[in-house]
């Protein structure tokens, strides 16, 4: 190719390129999703477990440290390793095991409370983080099934250790 | 009678009904201890009303519907209940109410005709209900609901199922053939019950003598409400959504039920059982069963009292010969698989098969798939299996959902074609379970969460409202202290 | 008493894989015969190669992968890739490259994706493609077509419209010339009957289905007539489209090929039509005389694209 070609096609191929870069750059910029519904998205993958296993007090809080970078996707037990897949596939990274250190990942279980043992003290009510256990002090508690969790966190307050964890009755075999 | 436009998809199969429907309808002796399983198929159980020891005849109600889905059940024999607890069943296993047959075969004298035709609907339904009346198509659905909601609905067109497109199935063509008085009589029933204005008897055009009779049952009764339609004897045109379509040319809206069209389906045996109870009094305690299969002796159709346990009737059907390999309840496309022969029968048994290997079709090695599409054209709800296959290998719950695996009926159809020999129905299945649960999940999930921030709530205002308290407190006890 | 269980349904046609290909085979035939007969028997010996080949890279693959060997060898996939191949190319050419073109087919265009089904791109063409681009010179060397087998290579019709055209002869004047038969070129009249011959043989047993086949040919014939009618010295008319190169070949067994071809039936026709029109612009204007082969390949690129959004409204589903 000689000159008279060479420069008018290298202008042009650097012209477009700098079009179309800059056109990319804006859209990127002026498209981006939605911080808050990034949160929005990456919670509703989540259990709901609102256990705290992954130090977070809560999955919405956990939801905003993965959407503002400062948590790795691996550390929700609960969830297990369908919720990091999934998070992963959403957001684009690699898939990982669960991370031990958080907690190790069981079958989903429900608190049942000994009432033999209960003495009513009501420690284990607001411990609760949906509010699964009614009764009232000096009355006998229980724990509504269909609402429990199984976050663990009515176990460490009860002083009688009457909170035992088992398999919901409507497990499927 | 009228032809109709057919399915654009499904398959013309070998129907194996000529061995079955050689012999006229029959009816079974009546078993030494009745089996009463109180989840007669529905999946929700009926709750006993007896206690052991009780004296039954037949037709006494030993149990009633708890739920929506379960139906009243009655005793077939005359005798005492020996036992209620938990003994295999076709679903596996469940609780069960067992009566000794103390071989008197004593009618419950309660037991009498209903003139239905002073009834206003709603006393008619709930003596339906009361009788036990169940979708004797396979479904074991109580027939009264379904004809409630049809009324609720404003349903204005009763269709009765009588295609039985299954092969091997072909009970209802030997009830038809005996019975069609019954037949129309039952339609005439679930009119008045209903409240629906016309009603469409729908058999296949490989059904002839069961047509016949049918048109002249029709005739006789000089009720013009009551028409017949001969369909194309296509698999599986017989299954609701698909007969809703070829008989009226709508489609059923896939989350809502046929009502939400105007029509409302019942199977011919369902209004069979209930002329028989309108003119009887006699609640259901028997159906007609097809026996068949290269195993048995004497292939038959017979009628047979519920809970009857399934070697007794394949005794009374002369029987194993030959090497029964496969014992299987049902058709050839849908039929589950029993690991033994002494589970009862139940409302939703409509067919007992005694498979060899020569009825069976064994199976080759599973090869991948070679997406040649023989299996989208054969799908009756008109899904891709090829694709639910691809995702359902990758357990991509999105794409499942959006391929539409909810939608699938479990025909068997692509199953039938598929070169690969992939067993896609099953495969399906345990998708839609997998799905279930995982939706299950879900919703449970978005309760916690919203309970959660619910109570984040509470205890926010909680904490402003001791706070606002604590700063009044402060303020009135600095306005009242020392100044 | 005790049974085995198993789940529904209980009764299947028994359709096979082998079943399948053996018929697909059975079609080939007819134009196996003319081609031979056209050609010589030097047929016989690139079936030979090809068979060989295939089969032994198809056992070396499934050894490396770890697959059962006998399952996979038996279903004869295999096999229709290298028929197809030795079909497409010139029975001249040196059985090494044969082998050669036959292995990058089965390695390179099917098992380096995952083996029988996991293809996205027609194993036969990504063989034939390789060869084209790598060896121009063997591969357009076809001999003159008769009875009389003569050393003597000559160009075939597309190849004359080419060189023709360029050299600003008209369409009349070029198809006086020795390469054209009546309707096109002279070999190839015959080999694209024998080809339709097996493609309706295969559309009655219903191997195949219509969509592909039909859209083809008509996304070849449609800008043929047009162009044809708009400027007859310069385009050739449908006609000779259809009795030229590979089309028959291409619409009845290679576009065909389920594995990379789109699944629905609207995408099946979206998919053939596409491959018709790219065939007639590759032969029109682009740098190749028989553009068959590229145009699947071009196409097969597409599939993923055409399966996702040409998924059939599904029943009781709104009508979008």
């Amino acid at each position: 190719m000689s000159g008279a070609t060479l420069l008018p096609a290298v202008g042009l191929a650097a012209g477009l390129a700098a079009v179309i870069g800059t056109a990319l750059g804006w859209a990127a910029s002026r498209l981006q999703p939605d911080a808050g519904s990034l949160v929005e998205r990456i919670d509703r993958l989540l259990p709901q477990t609102q256990c705290g296993q992954c130090q977070f007090p809560g999955c919405r809080p956990y939801a905003a440290a993965i959407a503002s970078g400062t948590a790795e996707i691996d550390r929700c037990p609960p969830g297990g390793e369908a919720t990091v897949r999934a998070l992963a596939t959403l957001l684009g990274r690699e898939p990982r095991p669960v991370d031990p250190r958080f907690g190790p990942t069981k079958a989903r279980q429900v608190a049942v409370i000994d009432e033999e043992r209960c003495i009513g003290c009501a420690l284990c009510l607001p411990a609760c983080p949906v509010d699964a256990i009614i009764g009232a002090p000096r009355f006998m508690h229980t724990v509504i099934e269909a609402q429990c969790t199984g976050c663990e966190l009515c176990l460490p307050p009860c002083p009688v250790d009457c909170i035992v964890m088992r398999a919901p009755t409507d497990a499927h075999q | 009678m009228s032809s109709r436009p057919t399915l654009p998809a499904g398959l013309r199969l070998d129907a194996r009904k000529t061995r079955p429907l050689q012999q006229p309808l029959h009816a079974a002796p009546a078993p030494q201890v009745a089996v009463l399983a109180l989840d007669q198929g529905s999946g929700e159980s009926a709750e006993p009303t007896v206690a052991v020891g009780a004296r039954v005849g037949i037709g006494t109600r030993v149990a009633r519907a708890v739920g929506a889905a379960a139906t009243d059940l009655h005793s077939p024999v005359a005798g005492v209940v020996v036992e209620i607890a938990a003994r295999p069943t076709v679903t596996g296993a469940g609780r069960c109410i067992s009566i000794e047959n103390d071989a008197t075969d004593m009618r419950d004298p309660a037991l009498l005709p209903v003139d239905w035709r002073s009834l206003d609907a709603s006393s008619l339904l709930d003596r339906l209900r009361g009788a036990g009346i169940a979708g004797l198509g396979g479904a074991a659905f109580p027939a009264a609901n379904k004809l409630a909601l049809a009324r609720a609905s404003a349903a204005a067109h009763l269709v009765l199922n009588g295609a039985e497109c299954e092969p091997w199935i072909c009970c209802d063509d030997a009830l038809m053939r005996e019975r069609a008085a019954d037949v129309v009589l039952g339609s005439q029933v679930m009119l008045a019950a209903c409240g629906a204005t016309h009603c469409t008897i729908a058999l296949e055009d490989d059904k002839p003598e069961a047509a016949a009779a049918i048109a002249a049952a029709i005739a006789a009764a000089r009720d013009d409400r009551v028409e017949l339609i001969e369909l194309p004897a296509i698999y599986p045109l017989g299954a609701e959504r698909q007969l809703v379509e070829a008989v009226t040319g709508r489609e059923v809206p896939h989350d809502e039920l046929p009502p939400a069209v105007g029509v409302v389906c019942q199977n011919v045996g369902t209004a069979a059982a209930v002329a028989r109870f309108v003119g009887t009094g006699e609640p259901v305690v028997s159906r007609i069963v097809t026996v068949t299969g290269s195993g048995v002796t004497r292939a038959g159709n017979v009628e047979v009292r519920i809970g009857t346990p399934i070697t007794d009737l394949i005794a009374a059907c002369g029987g194993y010969q030959g090497d029964p390999a496969r014992l299987i309840v049902g058709g050839a496309m849908t039929g589950r698989s029993l690991s033994s022969d002494i589970v009862p029968t139940t409302k939703a048994v409509n067919c007992v098969v005694v498979a060899t290997p020569a009825d069976l079709t064994i199976r080759g090695l599973e090869m991948p798939c070679i997406r040649c599409g023989d299996c989208a054209t054969a799908c009756p709800a008109r899904l891709l299996p090829q694709q639910l296959h691809r995702a359902a290998q990758a357990e991509d719950r999105n794409a499942l959902a959006q391929l539409g695996l909810a939608d699938c009926i479990e025909c068997g159809c692509c199953d039938y074609v598929c070169p690969s020999q992939i067993p896609l129905t099953a495969r399906f299945h345990a998708a839609r379970l997998q799905l279930q649960l995982h939706e299950a999940d879900r919703q449970r999930a978005a309760a916690a969460r919203e309970r959660f921030e619910r109570r984040e709530r509470r205890l926010a205002e909680q904490a402003e409202a001791e706070r606002l308290a604590f700063e009044a407190a402060r303020r009135r006890a600095r306005g009242a202290g020392p100044t | 008493m005790q049974f085995r269980t198993a789940a529904p349904p209980h009764v299947i046609a028994g359709f096979t894989v082998p079943h399948v290909m053996f018929q697909v085979l059975l079609a080939l035939a007819p134009l196996a015969a003319v081609h031979a007969w056209l050609f010589g028997a030097a047929l016989l010996l690139q079936l030979g190669v090809a068979a060989v080949t295939a089969l032994g890279c198809e056992a070396l693959a499934l050894r490396l992968r770890g697959r059962p060997l006998p399952q996979f060898l038996r279903d004869g996939s295999v096999l229709v890739t290298a028929a197809l191949l030795a079909l497409s190319v010139p029975p001249l050419l040196p059985w090494w490259l044969m082998a050669f073109g036959t292995a990058v087919a089965v390695l390179l265009g099917k098992h380096a994706y995952g083996g029988l089904g996991q293809n996205p791109f027609n194993p036969a063409m990504v063989g034939y493609a390789v060869l084209l681009v790598s060896f121009p010179v063997e591969m357009t060397r076809w001999p003159v077509p008769g009875p009389e087998w003569d050393a003597v290579t000559g160009a075939t019709a597309l190849d004359a419209l080419r060189t023709g055209l360029r050299q600003s002869y008209t369409m009349q004047e070029i198809a006086a010339g020795p390469a054209f038969g009546r309707l096109g070129d002279t070999g190839g009249e015959w080999l694209n009957l024998a080809a339709l011959l097996g493609g309706i043989y295969l559309l009655l047993r219903r191997v195949i289905r219509w969509q592909i086949p039909l859209a083809m040919l008509a996304g070849l014939a449609v800008p043929a007539m047009v162009m044809h009618g708009i400027d007859p010295g310069a385009h050739a008319g449908a006609a000779f489209h259809m009795a030229s190169g590979a089309t028959m070949l291409g619409a009845f067994f290679i576009a065909t090929d389920p594995v990379s071809a789109a699944t629905s039936d609207r995408g099946r026709l979206c998919f053939g039509a596409g491959i018709g029109v790219l065939t007639w612009v590759i032969r029109s204007w682009g740098g190749y005389p028989d553009g068959v082969a590229f145009a699947v390949l071009l196409m097969n690129l597409t599939v993923p694209l055409l399966d996702r959004y040409t998924v059939p409204r599904i029943h009781g589903h709104p009508r979008r």
